[in-house]
């Protein structure tokens, strides 16, 4: 099986995604591939801020002017994926004054709107913030959510006729003269747009391309040795420890030169406490440790105090695709710039058909598509002007007033309000579409069944991928209480097994990032969650997941039963088993009590 | 006037309150303090013994199985005659409210994940519903409930190799409440027959019935009038009615709280609940006195012993932060590893140190230090706070609880015995 296309992007991460709009709004067939999810690799594991460039002013005042121009952009065409919760850079008294006067004037330098607050003021915006501070600079950082932000770039170019395909992992890049003509890929679940099913056979697919886009960030390096070229990406992980509830509504940066644990990111009903930046070899294969998310909470409340105490509900780490040209030599992963990189393997390798873009941030996700996009075009000799600065993405265009979502699709406030939040004005066909009862699914993020059959539309019967697009299971309860809710609402359009197996796989995705949070309150969560889903639901000796046939007929059949139940629990297959001692009994409750001590 | 009893139990819960029955019964003046609402809520009702060991099959014998558990579990303390002491005592406790005292043999009881486990005790509206019954099933669920859907948990059961035919039904609630209206409304409007709703609700079910034998619902079929809605339910559909245990808000779980409030009322125990407790008074290396916050003032209660029965990691009778695990209330030794990524397994359903972390039982149920020897001599511990037993996947919790309490409370009765 093969097919072509013009332009085939691998990497379902933000610059896959925005590239692949990109190109399909200035009339291009282009394909994306993405072997996980969406997001799956580095862009589903960030800390949701939106720079406004102030973090750079100091050591990288390029990085620092295109993160204040694509945070504006950003705003106007990614409204609902943007909250605009403004940043501050907190001085502590021993933080340099230098410093402080050097980020001030950065900002003043790059175009980033800059003002000073006293430690009142800041406290005023910020309450919790340690008494001693001495003094903030407030900047319009905010936070991005970036599944929605992906989602929504891939409807829009499938809108525009692209094709997205998840779940379709490149196994080869095809060399042919020596030049590259297209990729290999596997489709875990069979080919069939992006809906994942579980238990699908895979298929092999060679996607035939006039130019191959490398935009596989952390994973780079595994593409282009396939291709035969060296692209030496430098992944860097970073923890990220997400907390209960917004202890800051604020973003709230440490204002020093550069270090660890240095910023608290509001992100929708959590905060997102960040980060580390350690060089690791391999980008999916690296320790996850507990002293990391010690670091957060205790460098961190040297700025808000109250985190000492405060409760976390996971922590995940992302690497980062950090990128220099190998001349440049850094020893420090933190010394290497935030910059993007385009890499034409036709001028650096002498293999025409392929470029790759590595470094850059989730902020300017678009100008690097834009910049890609120009370079294939005119490499293909395609005259199209870039778009995307101007046209909102599907659920930002014309979201202007918030409705009183509890009448008009029965919705009590709190919960129409949230997903008025989320879906943007995609609302009304979700909501409004919406046919018969439409209970909140995931209490703890409100997620009514409307959105998440919308997921699952898109998403197939990958439950975590419907996690990315609906937030459901990602709160205080990491899907305690929603989980099997969820996998119910896959049945009937999917098999119970499937459900089951969806059940599984989430249920699991959740425990690995609930480890790190494993004290206090959170592990009193987790031992409630052990017991609703082992005790309760017996999930974890289920019958129906084991080869072993239980023998029915060993087991009480209830008071009334006729005859008693097999003496041995060895006796005969099932069927006879039950035939022997399972002659049910009428119920006798609601007939009185006449058998009460019997 | 100093508040003092004979016999003090600290915690509410399915543990708290058999100790507190088991001491009475001795003639004690006995005392129950508890804080919040018991757990019982956010439990399915059933009294699980011992339902799984090293992830084997089901236990059918959940007597026979207790040898196979590792020694350190708190059953080995009271044995097997102290499990069965325990649930003679639970099934006078509950009556004709609760079935499985005619077997030692577990039942398997359909959940509403859509499986079944093994338990010993069932609320008697559970009974008709029994998967070792070969009778064709028709499972029903309602259009706004999401944590029970029929059509999946049939396909479920089907799955588990159940012997009898299974389908499931869909159907809308006669009442059209809020979306997400709970099983506790609607157990409510039937209790009460709003606008006939047991009637709408039989011919909604009798459209889907197609000679089905029996049909269950999530448990949500009356509540203070359980045993009467499900009466009038099987008049109208010829067919036996049961019940599905849920989660929280677990109707059977407070139906069984409300049991046990009962009984500790009968009994003449007295109940001081709403505060928590939060230290305690020592002379001569014995507790003479827990310390009770009363709105921001130290209440002390007195007595000659005292049960401590606090519940483990979710009742809060267990607390953690990074470093360490603890009892918080005498402070007693609970064993646990330095590093807290060993507390957990990397599986989601792994062996997790964390569900067994508990106090150090001696052999008289008294919590230990780490050099073995009890922390007081009039201290006996109960339920989950107890370590040793990962409940969960064992599904021993209640039997544990009722054992535990059982044993203490009665061992505390007889110390101050006359």
């Amino acid at each position: 099986m093969d097919s072509r296309t013009d332009v085939l992007v691998i990497g379902g991460g933000s610059t896959g995604c925005g590239i692949v709009r990109d190109l399909a709004m200035r009339g291009l067939d282009a394909t994306l591939v993405e072997k996980g999810n969406l997001t799956h690799g580095t862009t589903g594991r960030m800390h949701g801020l939106l720079h406004s460039g102030g973090r750079y002013a100091v050591s990288d005042q390029s990085s620092a002017t295109e993160c204040i121009e694509e945070n504006r952009v950003l705003r106007r065409i990614a409204t609902h994926c943007v909250e605009m919760t403004g940043g501050l850079f907190v001085q502590r008294p021993e933080d340099d004054d230098e410093y402080f006067r050097r980020k001030l004037e950065g900002c003043r330098e790059c175009g980033i709107p800059a003002e000073v607050l006293s430690a009142a003021e800041a406290r005023e915006v910020e309450p919790h913030l340690a008494g001693d501070i001495q003094r903030a600079i407030r900047v319009p950082d905010g936070a991005v959510d970036p599944f929605r932000l992906c989602v929504a770039n891939a409807a829009d170019a499938i809108d525009h006729g692209a094709r997205v395909e998840t779940h379709a992992e490149v196994t080869d890049v095809l060399v042919e003269e020596g030049e590259v003509v297209g990729v290999e890929v596997e489709h875990d679940a069979g080919e069939d747009a992006d809906a994942f099913v579980h238990g699908r056979e895979s298929e092999r697919e060679e996607i035939y391309a006039d130019h191959v886009i490398n935009a596989t960030g952390a994973w780079a390096g595994q593409i282009g040795d396939m291709a035969g070229v060296d692209v030496a990406v430098r992944p860097s992980k970073g923890v990220m420890t997400i907390m209960n509830v917004r202890q800051v509504d604020t973003v709230i940066n440490r204002c020093r030169p550069k270090g660890d644990a240095d910023i608290v990111v509001p992100h929708e009903t959590t905060c997102i406490l960040g980060t580390t930046d350690e060089e690791v070899d391999d980008p999916e294969d690296y320790p996850e440790e507990g002293w990391e998310v010690d670091l957060m909470i205790d460098q961190l409340s040297e700025l808000v105090p109250m985190l000492t105490e405060a409760r976390t509900i996971r922590s995940f780490w992302g690497v980062r695709p950090l990128y220099e040209p190998p001349e440049v030599g850094s020893q420090d992963p933190t010394d290497i710039t935030r910059d993007f990189f385009l890499l034409d393997h036709a001028d650096r390798d002498d293999l025409p058909g392929m470029t790759s873009i590595v470094g850059g941030k989730l902020t300017t996700y678009r100008l690097m598509a834009e910049k890609i996009s120009d370079h294939v075009c005119e490499r293909l000799g395609v005259d199209a002007e870039c778009r995307t600065a101007e046209e909102p993405l599907p659920g930002s265009d014309d979201f202007s007033v918030l409705r009183d979502w509890m009448d008009e699709f029965g919705l009590r406030s709190p919960i129409g309000r949230r997903s008025a939040e989320r879906l943007g004005s995609r609302i009304d066909e979700v909501l409004g579409g919406w046919d018969g009862p439409n209970p909140a699914v995931c209490e703890c993020e409100a997620v009514t069944r409307a959105e998440v059959h919308d997921a699952i539309e898109g998403a197939g019967s990958e439950l975590n991928a419907v996690r990315l697009r609906t937030r459901a299971s990602m709160g205080n309860c990491q899907g305690a209480f929603c989980c099997h809710r969820l996998a119910n609402e896959l049945v009937p359009t999917y098999d119970e097994v499937v459900a089951r197996d969806a059940l599984d796989d989430l249920y699991q995705e959740r425990w690995k990032g609930e480890r790190h949070a494993l004290w206090g309150q959170q592990l009193s969560q987790a031992m409630l969650k052990h017991l609703l889903h082992a005790t309760t639901m017996n999930r974890d000796a289920d019958p129906a997941a084991t080869e072993e046939s239980v023998d029915f007929g060993a087991f009480d059949a209830g008071p009334d039963a006729s005859t008693g139940p097999a003496e041995s629990g060895s006796g005969g297959a099932p069927d006879d088993a039950v035939a022997d001692g399972g002659t049910p009994g009428r119920p006798d409750a609601g007939h009185g009590s006449s058998d009460a001590d019997s | 006037m100093p508040i003092r009893d004979d016999v003090l139990v600290v915690g509410g819960g399915l543990a708290g309150t058999m100790a507190a029955l088991s001491a009475a019964e001795s003639g004690a003046q006995v005392r129950l303090v508890s804080h919040k609402k018991s757990t019982l809520r956010q439990a399915s009702g059933l009294v699980d013994v011992l339902g799984a060991v090293d992830g084997d099959a089901p236990v059918s014998d959940p007597f026979a199985a207790v040898d196979r558990l590792p020694d350190e579990h708190p059953y080995h303390v009271v044995g097997s005659e102290g499990i069965r002491e325990g649930l003679r005592r639970f099934d006078d406790v509950v009556g004709d409210r609760y079935r499985g005292s005619h077997t030692d043999r577990n039942a398997l009881v359909v959940t509403h994940g859509g499986t079944v486990k093994p338990t010993a005790r069932y609320p008697v509206s559970v009974v008709p519903g029994l998967a070792s019954a070969a009778e064709d099933t028709l499972l029903v669920g309602f259009r706004g409930l999401t944590d029970f859907d029929a059509v999946a948990a049939a396909d479920h059961l089907a799955a588990a190799g159940v012997p009898f035919d299974v389908d499931g039904a869909t159907i809308d609630f006669p009442i059209g409440f809020r979306d997400d209206a709970r099983t506790t409304r609607l157990a409510k409007a039937l209790d009460t027959d709003e606008d006939g709703v047991r009637r709408g609700l039989a011919d909604a079910v009798a459209a889907e019935l197609d000679g089905h034998d029996r049909v269950g619902f999530p448990a949500m079929v009356g509540d203070d009038h359980g045993p009467e809605v499900r009466a009038a339910l099987e008049d109208h559909l010829g067919a036996a009615v049961f019940e599905i245990p849920t989660g929280p808000p677990s109707l059977l779980g407070m139906q069984l709280e409300d049991l046990l409030l009962d009984a500790l009322e009968r009994a003449g125990v007295r109940l001081s609940t709403g505060n928590p407790a939060v230290g305690y008074e020592a002379e001569a290396g014995e507790v003479t006195a827990v310390l009770v916050d009363r709105r921001g003032q130290e209440v002390p209660y007195h007595a000659d012993q005292v049960v401590l029965a606090t519940g483990g990691l979710v009742g809060k009778g267990i607390d953690s932060d990074r470093e360490s695990i603890t009892e918080p209330l005498f402070d007693c030794h609970v064993p646990h590893p330095e590093d807290r990524y060993e507390w957990s397994a990397t599986e989601a359903f792994g062996d997790h140190a964390f569900a067994r972390f508990g106090v150090v039982p001696d052999d008289d149920l008294r919590p230990t230090g780490p050099d073995g020897d009890p922390h007081f001599p009039n201290l006996r511990a109960a339920g989950g706070v107890v370590g040793g037993a990962d409940v969960a996947r064992e599904k021993s919790a209640a039997g544990v609880s009722i054992a535990t309490g059982t044993y203490a409370g009665r061992r505390a009765g007889e110390e101050v015995a006359p």
